[in-house]
């Protein structure tokens, strides 16, 4: 199946058709290739100008957006918030104006408000992508999910994937869900009742507070991260109480299918939402989550940054 | 000669059917034996989609003729191309596969159409970042001339000179799914 | 002599329970009989109005202009342009300038401000609490000697219950209506759009119905407590609609006010992150809007306004997030009240619509308007409810263009605005 590949940018994955995240899939593969050979790159992005704009921090994503650009031949450039103009009042339109003016071509944007990289695609003729914007969306982070989960599963469509944590302030889960359901897996949202909204269910996703209720159904258990300090102490009371209902500990691991996979975004909390000695044990595909990263992202600059404007 | 089915819009001309195609690729099978004494060092790189199966006919061949497996590989060559970014459309990547290390091994690179040359040039380009090489040959079905950039075939099915507005149109039957069949589209 | 003959209009005078088609005199800039235009031989406008309605000048009780302080959004002067555009001639400005108008020297520099530059009339609403910070009462007899209409702190709301029922006590002394923008702080949080389906799927923080219902159920019930009349401004949820009905029923001195973006969008609208969807109150769901148009069908709402909220472009085009909340409204305020309740929806008809934009306000605030009455000064709205237009921010006479609705088109308009039986402004 072929699909001609006409976006500028990657905003999320809500707007993508099955089609279309199947074809970034079938890219990745042959970039993950790429990644075999004696000399790692290829010329595809030569003479182009990448700039990681990342306003919120973050090294590994940053650092995967960067090593993708570079074996695509690409010069980047990294721009953080503190460093940037942004501290000094300039609008985030002006800036990224600026760095128009300076030929940009790709501009890699993680952002804490939801919209900022639509904000910045409406307006720019660089292409835009989204590497997080509040807790709306984080396509290539979702992306690299369902590769890895394609990788090991061959297909996605009727798995049962268990995402489990904080949802409701969650952009990996969003797209996750997103990106899930169009290829046809059956999603269950776990976590306390504060954190996993109702309103999920209008998508079709189910929900479920009683994780081991659900773990010895699941094909999939993506672990989001735990975070006490964005979260304010009004939705759930402390990380022990997370732990003893949520976490998955070696005792909960026993529950799983023998072939399930172990998921996580990245950086872990060890004992927190999963215990050590299982985040490096048999069913964690975690590693392969990182080197998918790499390859999925090498796609989507290549579909995103090689079309002419 | 069988009348196929055409769906071009353009007077097409037949210039090779499935026998003369059978026939040339015998031939090249043979000359690339003669030419390579040690059969197990030779890879049979074909340039997606039809070269792959073009490499995958001549390695045929040759087993029947030597009763040797020669290795066969996919050079993708869309990631390597000098002009991404410059077209409407955006070509498709695919993976690439070649038998590893390839120091001390002869690559032939193999496809069904040549023409200026860019394709064989970004593919050689593919092969570097795989490793070096003893050598490279080149194994093509039709060359129609125009060439762009000095690189000649080792190993030609058949010389077809042609005009610049026309087309040289291949169909194979497990890459198109139809008959065998080179055509030329005049403009 | 100065006078004007309004010919063959359909004449609408709610106040005077007249719906006729009838000629109608302004002599001096009052409403007139035809015996008072004697001198035959003097300079007379005529003006046709016919296929036209004839109305008393409208009245927009939720208006923010801006001056003081903030005059780059809008100004007084182009606030009243705005109105008059829109067909209003007398509107009431919001207290959430800087200065805010909690003590008499600001409210003087307003009505001055507004006597000399403004073409419609302006009336002022002080602050119930000083500088809106819902602490300490402002000097509400001073503001009312010095001529407000209202006090309300809108764009803030008090959320201490106590100081609002002493506020409201103090009211009723001084007899000033008391206006409420129903937001609870803590239920609301951060939250830029309404709590539901879209606000869950695009990770905004959401603004519960609950935020609004708590405060419109602390104020039924200090309406009642306090026997004092409390208005709830801009109501945008089904249960709000349902607590007010239900106070009403009983009796008690309730009332609320609907605006047209909060019946003619939903929450979907805020898919693309478009700052103009983005407004304080949001955007509600199918169901609430549902609900509005029954509360406005039943009686149950009974004032129109627009709550204008001009701001400059700069401060609009930024992420969603951190963009102000509010949009203009004032141009766009009656086309969109008669294309959807009269027209499209069916759910009051014109009259019902010219009532509540005349006399309701004017009974709730006091005012002297909103009346055909003989001797009434002469304020008049022309409005053609057949007329078909599409909206040009380009062209609109705010000093903002923070509106969603460019390009709608819509049916009903006003075509003439007569103050004191001057045409301020005509089509």
């Amino acid at each position: 199946m072929t699909t001609r590949w006409t976006r500028k940018d990657l905003l999320g994955l809500r707007e993508l058709s099955a089609d279309e995240i199947n074809f970034i899939l079938d890219t990745a593969d042959a970039f993950k290739q790429v990644g075999t050979r004696e000399i790692k790159k290829v010329p595809s992005l030569r003479g182009k100008t990448l700039v990681n704009f990342f306003v919120e921090p973050s090294t590994r994503t940053r650092t995967s957006f960067e090593l993708a650009a570079l074996r695509l031949s690409a010069d980047v450039i990294n721009i953080s918030a503190t460093a940037s103009s942004l501290t000094k009042g300039e609008t985030l339109k002006d800036t990224a104006r600026n760095l128009e003016a300076l030929h940009a071509d790709i501009l890699v944007l993680r952002h804490g408000s939801a919209g900022a990289p639509q904000f910045l695609a409406n307006r720019l003729k660089a292409s835009v992508i989204n590497a997080g914007d509040g807790a709306h969306e984080h396509p290539t982070q979702a992306l690299l999910d369902l590769y890895t989960i394609r990788e090991k599963r061959r297909q996605i469509a009727g798995l049962h994937v268990a995402i489990v944590g904080d949802i409701l302030f969650s952009r990996v889960a969003r797209s996750n869900i997103f990106g899930l359901l169009k290829l046809g897996a059956r999603v269950t949202l776990v976590g306390p009742s504060t954190l996993v909204p109702r309103e999920f269910e209008k998508l079709g996703v189910e929900i479920s507070h009683k994780i081991d209720e659900v773990l010895p159904k699941a094909d999939v258990v993506n672990l989001l991260r735990i975070q006490h300090e964005r979260q304010r102490r009004e939705y759930f009371p402390g990380i022990g109480e997370y732990i003893r209902f949520f976490g998955l500990t070696k005792e909960r691991a026993k529950l799983l299918k023998a072939d399930c996979l172990i998921m996580h975004p990245g950086p872990i909390n060890r004992g927190v939402e999963i215990d050590s000695e299982v985040a490096d044990g048999l069913h964690s595909v975690i590693l392969n989550q990182v080197t998918n990263g790499l390859a999925v992202r090498m796609a989507v600059l290549y579909l995103c940054g090689g079309i002419s404007t | 000669m069988k009348q196929t089915k055409r769906k071009t819009s353009g007077a097409a001309v037949p210039i090779m059917d499935a026998e003369a195609i059978r026939g040339a690729l015998r031939r090249v099978a043979h000359e690339i034996i003669e030419r390579n004494p040690q059969l197990t060092y030779v890879v049979l790189a074909g340039i997606p989609s039809r070269g792959v199966e073009i490499a995958e006919r001549i390695a045929r061949f040759i087993h029947e003729i030597e009763k040797i497996n020669v290795e066969t590989g996919v050079i993708d060559v869309a990631m390597h191309r000098d002009d991404v970014g410059t077209r409407s459309e955006l070509p498709i990547v695919r993976e690439s596969k070649l038998p590893l290390p390839l120091e001390e091994r002869t690559i032939i690179v193999v496809d069904d159409v040549l023409y200026t040359g860019r394709t064989v040039r970004a593919a050689m380009d593919a092969i570097n970042s795989f490793g070096r090489p003893a050598r490279i040959q080149l194994a093509v079905l039709i060359d129609r001339g125009h060439r762009e950039l000095p690189i000649r075939p080792d190993y030609v099915g058949k010389n077809l000179p042609t005009a610049g507005g026309e087309k040289v149109q291949v169909r194979l039957e497990q890459t198109d799914g139809e008959p065998d069949e080179v055509r030329l589209e005049k403009s | 002599m100065n006078t004007t003959i309004i010919r063959n209009g359909r004449v609408i005078d709610p106040a005077n329970k007249r719906d006729e088609i009838a000629d109608l005199y302004i002599v001096k800039g009052r409403i007139a009989e035809k015996s008072d235009v004697r001198d035959p031989n003097s300079e007379v406008e005529e003006i046709d109005a016919k296929g036209l309605i004839v109305a008393p000048g409208l009245i927009d009780m939720h208006v923010h202009l801006r001056e003081p302080g903030f005059s780059h959004k809008e100004t007084i002067e182009s606030g009243a342009r705005a109105a008059a555009a829109g067909g209003f001639t007398t509107i009431v400005c919001m207290p959430n300038t800087s200065p805010v108008p909690d003590n008499s020297s600001t409210i003087a520099w307003i009505k001055d401000r507004a006597a000399r530059v403004a073409s419609v009339t302006v009336l002022p609403a002080g602050a119930i609490s000083k500088n809106l910070a819902g602490e300490e009462l402002a000097p509400i007899g001073s503001l009312a000697t010095a001529g407000v209409v209202a006090i309300t702190d809108d764009g803030h709301c008090i959320q201490n219950h106590e100081i609002m029922r002493r506020a409201v006590e103090y009211a009723r002394m001084v007899g000033v209506p008391v206006l409420d923008h129903c937001q609870d702080y803590s239920l609301v949080g951060n939250g830029v759009v309404h709590e539901g389906y879209w606000s869950t799927l695009l990770g905004l923080p959401g603004w519960p119905a609950a935020g609004e219902e708590a405060i419109v159920m602390r104020n039924i019930l200090l309406a009642e407590l306090c026997d004092h009349p409390i208005h709830c401004q801009h109501l945008t949820t089904a249960g709000s609609v349902r607590l007010l009905r239900e106070a009403r029923a009983r009796g008690v001195k309730i009332s609320g006010e609907v605006c047209p973006h909060h019946i003619a969008l939903t929450d979907e609208a805020i898919q693309n992150f478009e700052t103009n969807y983005k407004m304080n109150p949001p955007l509600r769901s199918q169901t609430d809007v549902d609900a509005l148009l029954d509360g406005i069908a039943d009686g149950t709402l009974s004032i129109l306004c627009s709550d204008h909220a001009p701001h400059a472009e700069f401060e609009k085009e930024v992420e969603f997030d951190v963009a102000p909340f509010g949009i203009i409204g004032l141009e766009t305020e009656l086309g969109l009240f008669i294309d959807l309740l009269v027209h499209k929806h069916a759910k009051i008809d014109i009259v019902r619509l010219i009532e509540m934009c005349t006399i309701e306000p004017a009974r709730l605030l006091k005012l002297d308007a909103g009346t055909l009455s003989p001797d009434a000064r002469a304020d008049v709205t022309l409005i053609d409810p057949a007329l078909k237009w599409t909206v040009s921010v380009d062209q609109f006479q705010s000093a903002s263009r923070n509106s969603p609705f460019n390009g709608w088109k819509l049916k009903g308009r006003a075509v003439r605005t007569i103050v004191g039986g001057k045409t301020v402004w005509k089509l």
